[in-house]
């Protein structure tokens, strides 16, 4: 696969600590990657050195192959975390400037303003000064404005903060309808669900450091831990000491009525063939499913053992 | 502000003529009850002053005083000795200043008159032998030119330069930094800085806030100038058309309330007027304005990018501000001596050059020494605008830690 941007080896250096560690990503074209971290991961940093707002100590960025030169900026949008508009200026005024800033002429913003804010409702608030609106609806405008100019890349900072239920489907739906526009989008988030139900690929950074990088299923199969969840309808009265006899530990169970719900972990020699078959005896089996960790767990397992091993060094 | 600010410059040049001019109270009967005959028809009408000059005992002319038939009664007993030194007014209201120091000099006066005479000297002898001594100043040029010069008005014209540059760096300047952490504080900098450079951002709004202030500047001028001049023209024209002019806006005020002038005076300051070198002074005053106002307001950039709000500006604002306060401060000792060697110092150093050497330029400066000051003020700015570039890339982004002077220095070597 081609990857649209590669980050090679890449390190900064503040005053009294190291943001980035020679840190390398490939980021494929056309689809949503996740970067992922702790705070003060160094995510922020690395945004930046991709937005060429700061410049990396060493190694280097390549766009399509190109080193990330000045011009590059009209091809990049990016919604910072920490973001805001002029608070006295009128809502479309101070759009058109943005788009403008980005190389768009002002006719072109207007018009293209006049579709987004019509999609997203705001189009009456067109003529107000920003600060008459709600956080929501400025956090409404500054998407809109990170996208107008139909950016190849697209870098979302915790994009759904301050964001209702509702806008944040409203958000997520226009992510993925930019992603199969052709954009390719970068990711960052604490929360795991999002990056699970909107990311291809992640990357996961945790002290400057890049622990983890790959396709979200893949990365949830290599971490498979063998546990599995299982249901009986009406189990044999001594389903207990049948278990017993397996080569499975049992990490939980739960019988309401006749029913049976048990939580297994095998070990890797077992496939689970062998432990379907296994459990037939036990009663009228409805329900059988291999449990792959999620990508919080897998956040919090990678993440807790750096800081573990870090603490006791 | 850009409208109501004319508006109050000309009425604080225009109220004082006006309360000068309203000085006319309207007119006073006065009865004189001269007990001693030496004043009686010495005190002269006006358009202000009636004079009655009564006989007639002092308790009556009190209660005269009290029925409004004279609004006040002059009295002057007989003296004890020879010499009346003592009067009195009686006023059923406050007494106008200027009818009682009428009075006590048209008395001081005649009893000088009196004296003289009795003495054996003519009272014109006296007048004659007062003299106005008509100064000069000539300076003179290396290749033999003479050119009168006039040290009053090249002080006002130094100061009035240096006092402006004083406020346009100020007010612009702390504009500049208040821009600055607006930007910071709604958090707008970073989307911004993700399509420019900061360099670019914050140059951008050095110089556009310097353009907003030389148009307002300029708006300023020309409307102060115009409602001056408007006022000047229908006032003028009723009240003194004599002593109307509509010269620069410092002199008129001073000037109009002068008596009249006669030729050879004007003669005098129109030559002097003319000796004044105003290209150079013009020039110059454009050129340390917008040097000036660069240096200054690099730093301001500096300052708001590296706080989150703007009380934390204090500790940063006092260093800035010194010199050039010094600067203004020491013009006005400078004016006294303005080849001296502190005012060639602190006319060369940058910080303070904008505002001094103003002050010096209207007396004459060196070619040289204006060169050197001017590039030097130059580098002043490059330099300040290299430091500010450094601490306001890493301030803007710096959020909730109120850095001290030791951050700051670590934020240059980043």
């Amino acid at each position: 696969m081609h990857a649209y941007l590669s980050i090679k080896e890449v390190t900064k250096r503040y005053a009294n600590h190291l943001a980035l560690d020679r840190v390398s990503i490939e980021i494929p074209q056309n689809k949503i990657f996740g970067l992922l971290g702790p705070n003060g991961a160094g995510k922020t940093s690395l945004i930046r050195i991709i937005n060429q707002i700061t410049a990396p100590d060493s190694g280097e960025i390549l766009l399509k192959g190109q080193t990330l030169h000045a011009d590059h900026v009209t091809k990049i949008g990016y919604l910072p975390e920490e973001r805001g508009l002029y608070k006295k200026m009128k809502v479309g005024e101070q759009a058109i400037y943005l788009a403008r800033l980005k190389g768009m002429s002002k006719s072109e913003a207007q018009k293209k303003l006049k579709i987004w804010f019509e999609k997203f409702d705001i189009l009456n608030w067109w003529d107000r000064k920003v600060e008459e609106l709600s956080k929501g609806m400025q956090q409404k405008i500054q998407f809109v404005v990170t996208v107008l100019h139909q950016p190849e890349l697209l870098i979302f900072d915790e994009p759904f903060s301050g964001f209702d239920p509702i806008n944040v489907n409203l958000l997520k739906a226009e992510i993925l309808k930019l992603r199969d526009q052709g954009a390719t989008i970068i990711f960052s988030t604490h929360n795991m669900a999002s990056v699970e139900e909107l990311c291809d690929q992640i990357a996961l950074i945790n002290q400057g450091e890049k622990v983890l990088e790959g396709e979200v299923n893949a990365l949830k199969e290599a971490n498979r831990n063998y546990t599995y969840s299982c249901e009986f309808y009406h189990p044999v009265s001594n389903w207990q000491t049948e278990l017993e006899k397996l080569p499975v530990e049992l990490l939980g169970s739960d019988f309401i009525s006749n029913k049976l719900k048990l939580h297994l972990k095998t070990d890797p020699t077992l496939n689970s063939n062998e432990l379907l078959r296994m459990m037939l005896p036990l009663g009228e089996l409805t329900s059988f499913q291999e449990l792959l960790p999620s990508m919080n767990d897998i956040f919090i397992q990678k993440v807790g053992k750096t800081a573990k091993s870090a603490s006791d060094e | 502000m850009t409208f109501l600010g004319p508006l109050l410059m000309a009425a604080l040049m225009i109220v004082p003529i006006v309360l000068a001019t309203m000085q006319n109270i309207g007119e006073k009967n006065i009865a004189v009850l001269d007990e001693t005959n030496w004043f009686i028809g010495k005190f002269e009408q006006d358009d202000n002053m009636q004079f009655h000059y009564v006989f007639d005992a002092v308790d009556s002319l009190k209660k005269q005083v009290l029925q409004e038939k004279y609004d006040l009664l002059v009295y002057i007993p007989r003296p004890e000795l020879n010499i009346p030194v003592n009067a009195e007014i009686y006023s059923d209201r406050q007494i106008p200043l200027n009818v009682s120091s009428y009075i006590k000099n048209t008395m001081r006066k005649e009893v000088e008159t009196k004296k003289l005479l009795a003495s054996g000297i003519d009272p014109d002898v006296i007048k004659s032998a007062k003299t106005t001594i008509n100064l000069v100043t000539i300076r003179l040029d290396e290749d033999g030119g003479e050119t009168k010069s006039f040290t009053e008005i090249n002080v006002a014209l130094g100061l009035f330069g240096s006092i402006l540059i004083y406020f346009f760096i100020f007010i612009f300047g702390s504009q500049v930094m208040r821009g600055i952490i607006e930007e910071k504080t709604s958090r707008i900098v970073e989307v911004i800085i993700s399509s420019v450079k900061p360099f670019e951002l914050m140059m951008g709004k050095i110089t556009g806030i310097a353009l907003v202030g030389l148009t307002q500047f300029l708006l300023w001028v020309v409307l102060t100038g115009s409602i001056y001049g408007v006022f000047m023209l229908i006032y003028g024209v009723a009240e003194a058309p004599q002593v109307l002019t509509t010269e620069s806006a410092m002199t008129s005020p001073a000037e109009s309330m002068l008596p009249e002038m006669n030729n050879e005076a004007l003669t005098e300051i129109i030559e002097v007027v003319d000796a004044i070198n105003f290209p150079v002074i013009i020039g110059s005053f454009i050129f340390y304005f917008l040097g000036g106002y660069l240096l200054y307001a690099a730093l301001f950039a500096a300052i708001g990018s590296a706080v989150d709000n703007e009380a934390d500006t204090q500790q940063f604002m006092l260093p800035v501000s010194i010199p050039l306060i010094l600067g203004l401060v020491v013009s006005n000792f400078i004016v006294n001596n303005p080849e001296g060697s502190l005012a060639f110092w602190l006319s060369i150093i940058p910080f303070t050059s904008p505002v001094v050497m103003m002050v010096r330029i209207p007396f004459g400066v060196a070619y040289g020494e204006l060169a050197l000051s001017m590039a030097l003020l130059v580098c002043g700015f490059l330099f300040t605008t290299w430091i500010a570039a450094k601490i306001y890339r890493t301030g803007i982004l710096m959020y909730g830690k109120k850095p001290g002077y030791k951050e700051l220095w670590k934020w240059l070597r980043y």
